[in-house]
Formats: C-alpha cells, sequence, structure tokens
C-alpha cells in the first residue's frame, strides 16, 4: 500500500464528498422545490439570488441557527445518534460506485471491491436503523410508528431490490461494478440491450426480462430511500412526519440529508446497472487525454441528475400509497416477477453467450 | 491488513459483545450485537473474505438484528430493564465462558496447524464469490440442497403456526 495510492484515494473521497456529493445534496433540495412548484403551475423560491439560487445557503443558515430542542422524554444518547447513522450509510455507498473512467492513469471509483453491488446494499441496509432508532429514541407515538412502518417497509423490499439485480450479474458473471460498466459500453447498455447487436433476435429477446428487472429495481430504490408513493414512515397527513417529528435544528437537516444523499447514490447505482455508467457512445474513456476523463465524470453526473428528475416526477404526480397496499405490492407482486425474471434470463442466456 | 487494525477490530466485536450481556436495555443490546457483528465483518475482510465479512453485514446486521429490534420494540420490554440480577445465573454463565476460553487455548496450543502463520493469497484478487459458488454447487452440492429442503420445512411450519384456526 503505498502513498500514492492513499493519496490518490482521498483527493477522491473528498473530492466526491464535498464536491460532488454535498453541494448535489443542497440543490436537490432547491430543485425538487422548483420542480414540485413547476408541476403545480407555482413559482417556487426564487427571491434569494438569481432565480433563488442561493436558496440553499439560505435554508442552511436557518437550520442552523434554529433552537436545537431535545423532548424530556427523549433517550438522549440515542436521540443524538440516530440522525447520524441515516446520513453515513447513504454516503458510504457512493464508495464503490466507479463514476468515471479515469483521469491521469487514476481509476474514478474509490474502492473497486470484487463484491460492489453486495457492498451496496449491505451498507444501504443499515439506514434503516437512523430511523428506526429516531422513532423510538424520540419517546413518541407517531415517531415510534413511523419507525416500526419503516423496518417492515425496508425489509419488505430489501428482497425485492436484491432480486431484481441478479439478472444483470448473471449476463456479467461478475459481481465488481466497473465490470458491469465495461461489459456495458461492449454489448450495448441493460436498458436497451439490442443497441449495437441489432440483427441479432435473442438480444432483443433478453430487452424484455432487463428491461422488467429495471423497473422492479426502480420501484424497490422508491421503496428503500422512502421516496414519495412509498414514503410511509413519515407520511405527513397520517403520522404527523413519522420518524423525524421531534428533531428540530441541524439534526431534523441531518434526516433530510440522509435522505437526498441515499436518494442520490440509489441513482448512482441505477445508472451504473442499467444507464452504462460513465460511458456515452461516441466518447473514449480517459485513456485518451484527461480532457475525456473529466467528460466521463461529467456524463455520469449528467445520467444521475437525470434519474433524480425523474424521482421527483413521480414524487409530484403520484399519491401515496395505503400501508397494506405497499405490504401486498412488495410480498405479492414485485418478489414473484423478480423471481420468475431470474429464469427467463438464465433460459435466455445460453443463447447470447458464445 | 496491519496487526493494529487486527486489534481495534478483535477488540470492538470483544466489547460490544460483552455490553450485549452486560446491557441492561434489550435496545440497547440488541444495538451493540450490531457493532459486535461490524466488527467481525471487517475481521472477515482482513482475511480476504470479502463476499463472508459482506454477507455478514447483509443477513445478520442488516435483516436479521432489524427483525430483532422491530419485536424488542413492538412488545415494548420494561419489565427487562427492571429486573433483579439472578447472582447464581450470572455465575453460572459466567463459568461456562471461562471453560470455553481454556478449551479454545488448550485447542490452539496443542494443535500444529494453529500456530503457523498462513501463506499470503497466490493472487489477492481471487474472485472468492466465484469460488464459494464453485464449491457449493459442485462438491458440496448435496449437503446445499439438504439445507435448502431443511429450510423450507421451517418456512412451511412458520406458516402454519402463524396461520389463524377458521372460526
Amino acid at each position: 500500500m503505498d502513498s500514492f495510492f492513499i493519496i490518490t484515494s482521498l483527493l477522491k473521497i473528498i473530492g466526491i464528498l464535498f464536491v460532488v456529493i454535498l453541494p448535489m445534496v443542497s440543490y436537490a433540495v432547491y430543485a425538487e422545490r422548483r420542480v414540485s412548484a413547476f408541476i403545480q403551475d407555482r413559482l417556487g423560491p426564487n427571491r434569494v439570488g438569481p432565480a433563488g439560487l442561493f436558496q440553499p445557503i439560505a435554508d442552511m443558515f436557518k437550520l442552523l441557527l434554529k433552537e436545537d430542542f431535545t423532548p424530556r422524554a427523549a433517550n438522549t444518547f440515542y436521540y443524538w445518534l440516530a440522525p447520524c447513522l441515516a446520513v453515513m450509510p447513504a454516503i458510504i455507498t457512493i464508495a464503490v460506485v466507479p463514476f468515471g473512467s479515469t483521469l491521469f492513469g487514476v481509476p474514478m471509483v474509490i474502492a473497486d471491491v470484487n463484491v460492489g453491488i453486495l457492498f451496496v446494499f449491505a451498507i444501504a441496509s443499515l439506514g434503516v436503523y437512523g430511523i428506526v432508532i429516531g422513532g423510538w429514541a424520540s419517546n413518541s407515538k407517531y415517531p415510534f410508528l413511523g419507525g416500526i412502518r419503516s423496518s417492515a417497509q425496508m425489509l419488505s423490499y430489501e428482497l425485492s431490490l436484491g432480486l431484481a439485480v441478479v439478472p444483470v450479474f448473471m449476463v456479467v458473471g461478475n459481481l465488481q461494478l466497473t465490470s458491469v460498466v465495461r461489459y456495458q459500453i461492449a454489448h450495448g447498455w441493460f436498458i436497451a440491450a439490442f443497441v449495437g447487436d441489432w440483427i441479432n433476435p435473442w438480444k432483443w429477446l433478453l430487452a424484455v426480462p432487463m428491461i422488467i428487472s429495471f423497473f422492479v429495481f426502480m420501484i424497490a430504490i422508491f421503496a428503500e430511500t422512502n421516496r414519495l408513493p412509498f414514503d410511509l414512515p413519515e407520511a405527513e397527513q397520517e403520522l404527523a412526519g413519522g420518524y423525524n417529528t421531534e428533531f428540530s435544528s441541524m439534526k431534523f437537516a441531518l434526516y433530510f440529508l440522509g435522505e437526498y444523499a441515499a436518494m442520490i447514490t440509489g441513482s448512482a447505482v441505477v445508472v451504473t446497472l442499467f444507464f452504462g455508467g460513465w460511458h456515452f457512445p461516441g466518447i473514449p474513456d480517459g485513456s485518451h487525454g484527461w480532457i475525456f476523463g473529466l467528460i466521463n465524470i461529467a456524463v455520469f453526473f449528467t445520467k444521475v441528475t437525470v434519474v433524480i428528475f425523474f424521482f421527483m416526477w413521480i414524487r409530484w404526480t403520484l399519491p401515496r400509497f395505503r400501508y397494506d397496499q405497499l405490504m401486498r405490492l412488495g410480498w405479492l407482486f414485485f418478489f414473484e416477477i423478480a423471481l420468475v425474471n431470474i429464469f427467463l434470463v438464465a433460459a435466455i442466456l445460453p443463447f447470447i453467450r458464445p | 491488513m496491519s496487526p493494529f487494525l487486527f486489534w481495534v477490530f478483535a477488540l470492538l466485536t470483544l466489547i460490544f459483545g460483552a455490553t450485549v450481556v452486560v446491557n441492561r436495555n434489550p435496545v440497547a443490546s440488541a444495538l451493540s450485537l450490531v457493532v459486535s457483528f461490524l466488527g467481525l465483518a471487517a475481521l472477515f475482510m482482513s482475511l480476504d473474505a470479502f463476499f463472508v465479512g459482506i454477507i455478514q453485514v447483509l443477513v445478520y446486521a442488516g435483516a436479521v438484528m432489524v427483525l430483532f429490534l422491530f419485536i424488542i420494540m413492538l412488545l415494548n420490554l420494561q419489565a427487562e430493564a427492571r429486573r433483579q440480577i439472578n447472582w447464581l445465573a450470572a455465575a453460572g454463565g459466567t463459568g461456562v465462558a471461562v471453560v470455553l476460553l481454556v478449551q479454545i487455548c488448550f485447542v490452539i496450543r496443542h494443535i500444529r496447524a494453529a500456530q503457523q502463520t498462513f501463506p499470503p493469497l497466490a493472487n489477492p484478487t481471487t474472485d472468492d464469490v466465484r469460488n464459494i459458488g464453485a464449491a457449493l454447487f459442485s462438491n458440496y452440492n448435496l449437503p446445499f440442497q439438504i439445507v435448502g429442503v431443511l429450510v423450507l420445512v421451517a418456512t412451511i411450519g412458520v406458516v402454519l403456526l402463524s396461520r389463524r384456526e377458521p372460526r
């Protein structure tokens, strides 16, 4: 383990966290308000700075300067711990996602482990503790109900989440996320598996289970990140805000940060698995010059932004499910669809591999 | 992996394992067990067993313990925190733990394989997911299938037991 590796890794971590993820989170909140306003035919925040672009900074000061109130009945240690637990997993998962090709010969992924996607699922599944502990430590009815709902929901949808990506890895033959991207560059993106191989009927057939897999994965990601139509843990009309009701000031901001960071990492995983990662047809990788390396990174985050916009679009279009509907959907439909999908891919696979 | 990191994670695993037993609050005990599992996963990864380490986090810390917490919170076990300590049971438990520790030390001292350090892996980037899969579905296929049937029987049993009797 030489010092060059340590320095480049530190630079990558600091760069991705402070230059990309955290600004992206604050502007995702701003974008969410503008997009919702656009969809509902309103204006949204447009007062602070040009077109309201400085709104996140004003929001941050407001949240920092608010009174940090701890309810008397709360369990203080866990009350402080919970918001941190909500943020950390969402940020850690970005470590294994390849966000670019290479820059000056350094691969643009923080940790290229050979169990890539399992790492994402394992760390993402720890995210539920922040919500459950937050709801329990507040020692109040509605946050508690939110925490209970959250744990049941996450357990149910983790199954379909895991099963939905199995077809992708059956085709690639490897769990490493960089090799998923490499496969897609050579054989076409998984969302449209037939691109580049138009006359092969088996590739057209493969596109069917891949698109099913994409939809199941996308819906499960919505449930995992507690986004509408699956935001039952914080359903405002029933639970007065759910697990974060008793939190104020910076602790509330941390919950917000965690939710949006989870959304960004979820989008990054979707882009990596189904939309070819940092690849765009016609643009070479970073070995042809550092300018292409930068373009690859820009392409990746542009795709992530598009997926985030899709998240917001859904949120302001669809109404929320009822809790029993959510459980029925997870256990009776998505789980079975994902399972059958695996057999479908297994049947097609022998005709694709030469 | 440096010895320093080994000691950090080994101590983490042991200390939080002890707090699982010592803590009077069931939720605190469950959370200590989660941290202990994370330390154990880190130890697996230090042996280049990434797959086993990650599965440890995914299955135990991510799913089993969430279910534990779910049940503890739903039952709201307040009585446990107020109960008197049964000193006889505590002494018995400590005794069993000490006997186990002595046994382990004895075995390690008398088996030659336990005393040598393992040579480093020939290829540090081995695909352990592929290796485990190949081993499970070739050499150990029959035991694997039997375990599968066993789990299926348990699942069906749970469904049968939790079914409401039609009135």
